[in-house]
């Protein structure tokens, strides 16, 4: 059985999407030339015009635009239509530095809860659910895109936004919830309130979840489709581009399709700017195809992500990201192998260690050092020399599989990783200094 | 029954083991008996005391602690003493992880800590085999007699 929201777009052919792409962007350059000067200035100085853009192809002769670029037109520098014709903003949550708002038409918010009920369609989703939505409501796009595309495949909605969990329970039991959508810890923490209150993952009638808004483990997915009864479902967005559903999962569970008819994908090399080509690892950068308010050309993610064009046992056709391995500011290149610090943290939680940990990179006779200090919690102390050392030597190995390099960890004491106000310094490179 | 044991996780660092006792005495505590295991990175503490919910409430709130039962056996002033509690763990196939000493009060006696794999094991077989276990009401007894 294969259910679709949209299947004359989701399951069209590699040529149609490329056709229909084709037809968007050269629109979508002259819209933004036309009504945004701050991007007609960047173009300017590449010396270009929107008859340089006439298919998907041109697109990487584009500017890039970054956060900072966001950050500095804020706030209404890179609307792309008169503030009448705007009737929303949503806002990321800003925790450093200027907030960023986006402008959506009525168009907009249209398209926005056409991809999120795609993704509630394919997590199995029809007009005969009941949607529990305990993403938050307000700026944050979470819960307006899920309501949004919950409205349109015609679910009874709840809109429950976030907290108030012993609510959200008896909501879920009472009103008979067959879809979850929240972030994955929230659902994480709902499973165990459930068993906690002594129900079993039978007692509700849940049959999905549509998680996203930070990073998880297939470990977590694992607890969490245990504890709650459930299958889950990944969902990926921004909210400079929209909000969740710019791309979701499918029943493979593997990897996100791309919503390809209105945000076109590429993966650069986050050094260089150069696109990199299909399979390899590098920086998610966005082209939003058909947006009015707010439309971004080659909007640099920093999310590193990998690209596949795979077909898809679910017959959907759109291109398909891999989770978020890593954000391309915080990558590091030790002997010649790329390493995130959010990859040694999810490691260091799997194994059931605090993720307070501080890497020290150097170079010693040409070949460069790697080592991890970790911060000892109770869970990992133990009276017995040989037991520490084995949770040391796990951990080395899951680090191993992990990264492809090997590190050398050091278990430290607590707090005794330097902090400067109040952050732990996370990443020491030494190499720099020379 | 067993008798608790405080290990303490100790930094590699000069004066944290003086840290963690003068903590411990300035809060009226007595050491009974002490051992020190270390490792390039760090130190494991472990203790006995004469008040284990007062010691853990000290020491924890600065260090991580921990407490694991050990088993604590009284040795008779004769040669041979220690290789006839050792033969009665190993007959009964007790894994023994780490082992210390120490002297009580009487001239001629010396108790012996055992860290086991299995303590209900080894409890039953030392008591089968006539060799009491000391348990954690007879440290603070055995302390205070020592005043
Ligand atoms: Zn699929």
């Amino acid at each position: 059985m294969k259910n679709y929201y949209q299947p004359e777009i989701e399951t069209a052919s590699r040529e149609r999407i490329l056709e229909i792409q084709n037809e968007k962007i050269v629109k979508q350059v002259k819209h933004v030339y036309d009504n945004v000067p701050y991007y007609r200035n960047l173009m300017e100085k590449k010396g270009l015009t929107p008859e340089d853009i006439k298919s998907v192809d041109d697109i990487k002769k584009l500017p890039f635009l970054t956060k900072d670029d966001l950050r500095e037109a804020y706030p209404y520098g890179l609307l792309g239509t008169d503030i009448k014709n705007c009737v929303r903003i949503q806002s990321t949550s800003g925790t450093t530095g200027k907030r960023v708002v986006a402008f959506y038409t009525q168009k907009d918010i249209d398209m926005w809860e056409e991809c999120c009920a795609r993704a509630i369609v394919a997590a199995g989703g029809t007009d005969e659910e009941v949607c529990q939505i305990c993403y938050g409501y307000g700026l944050f796009t979470g819960g307006p895109g899920l309501n949004g595309g919950s409205h349109k495949v015609g679910c009874l909605t709840l809109p429950m936004s976030s907290g108030n969990t012993d609510r959200q329970i008896q909501f879920m039991i009472d009103l008979n919830a067959t879809i979850l959508c929240c972030t994955p810890s929230y659902a994480a923490y709902i499973g165990e309130t459930l068993a906690e209150q002594g129900y079993r993952p039978e007692d509700n009638k849940l049959k999905a979840g549509i998680f996203g808004a930070e990073p998880w483990t297939r470990e977590m997915r694992e607890g969490i489709e245990k504890s709650l009864g459930i299958k889950a479902y990944d969902i990926y967005g921004l909210t400079e581009l929209s909000g969740p559903g710019v791309s979701f999962e499918c029943e493979e569970q593997h990897g996100m399709h791309i919503n390809e008819d209105h945000f076109y994908a590429e993966i650069i090399d986050p050094e260089t700017g150069e696109v990199l080509p299909e399979g390899e690892k590098g920086e998610l950068v966005f082209t939003s195809l058909d947006k009015e308010g707010f439309p971004l050309l080659r909007y640099r993610t920093k999310d590193i992500c990998i690209l596949s064009r795979e077909k898809c046992s679910c017959g959907r056709t759109h291109v398909k990201m891999t989770k978020p391995l890593g954000r391309s500011d915080d990558m590091m290149i030790i002997r010649g192998v790329n390493v995130f610090p959010s990859q040694i943290e999810a490691v260091l939680l799997k194994e059931g260690f605090t993720p307070n940990y501080q890497i020290v990179v150097d170079r010693v006779n040409n070949s460069d050092t790697f080592d991890i200090y970790v911060e000892f919690s109770p869970e990992v102390f133990s009276d017995k020399i040989a037991e520490i050392q084995q949770s040391e030597h796990k951990l080395s190995s899951a680090m191993r599989s992990m990264l492809g390099i090997d590190p050398k960890i050091h278990l430290v004491a607590p707090k005794s990783i330097v902090r400067s106000e109040g952050k732990a310094v996370r990443v020491i490179d030494k190499r720099k200094l020379v | 029954m067993a008798i608790t044991q405080i290990s303490a996780f100790l930094e590699n660092k000069p004066g944290k083991l003086a840290e963690a006792i003068t903590s411990i005495t300035e809060a009226g505590i007595n050491i009974r008996a002490l051992n020190l295991a270390e490792t390039k990175d760090f130190g494991i503490l472990r203790l006995i005391v004469s008040d284990v919910a007062k010691a853990k409430e000290t020491l924890g709130k600065e260090i991580i602690i921990k407490e694991t039962p050990v088993v604590a056996v009284k040795m008779e002033d004769h040669s041979g003493a220690l290789k006839e509690i050792l033969d009665v763990l190993s007959g009964a196939n007790v894994n023994i992880e780490y082992v210390y000493a120490f002297t009580g009060a009487m001239r001629d006696s010396a108790y012996v800590v055992f860290r086991v794999d299995d303590i209900a094991e080894a409890e039953s077989i030392l008591s089968q085999n006539g060799i009491a276990t000391l348990k954690d009401e007879d440290m603070t007894e055995f302390l205070s007699s020592l005043k």
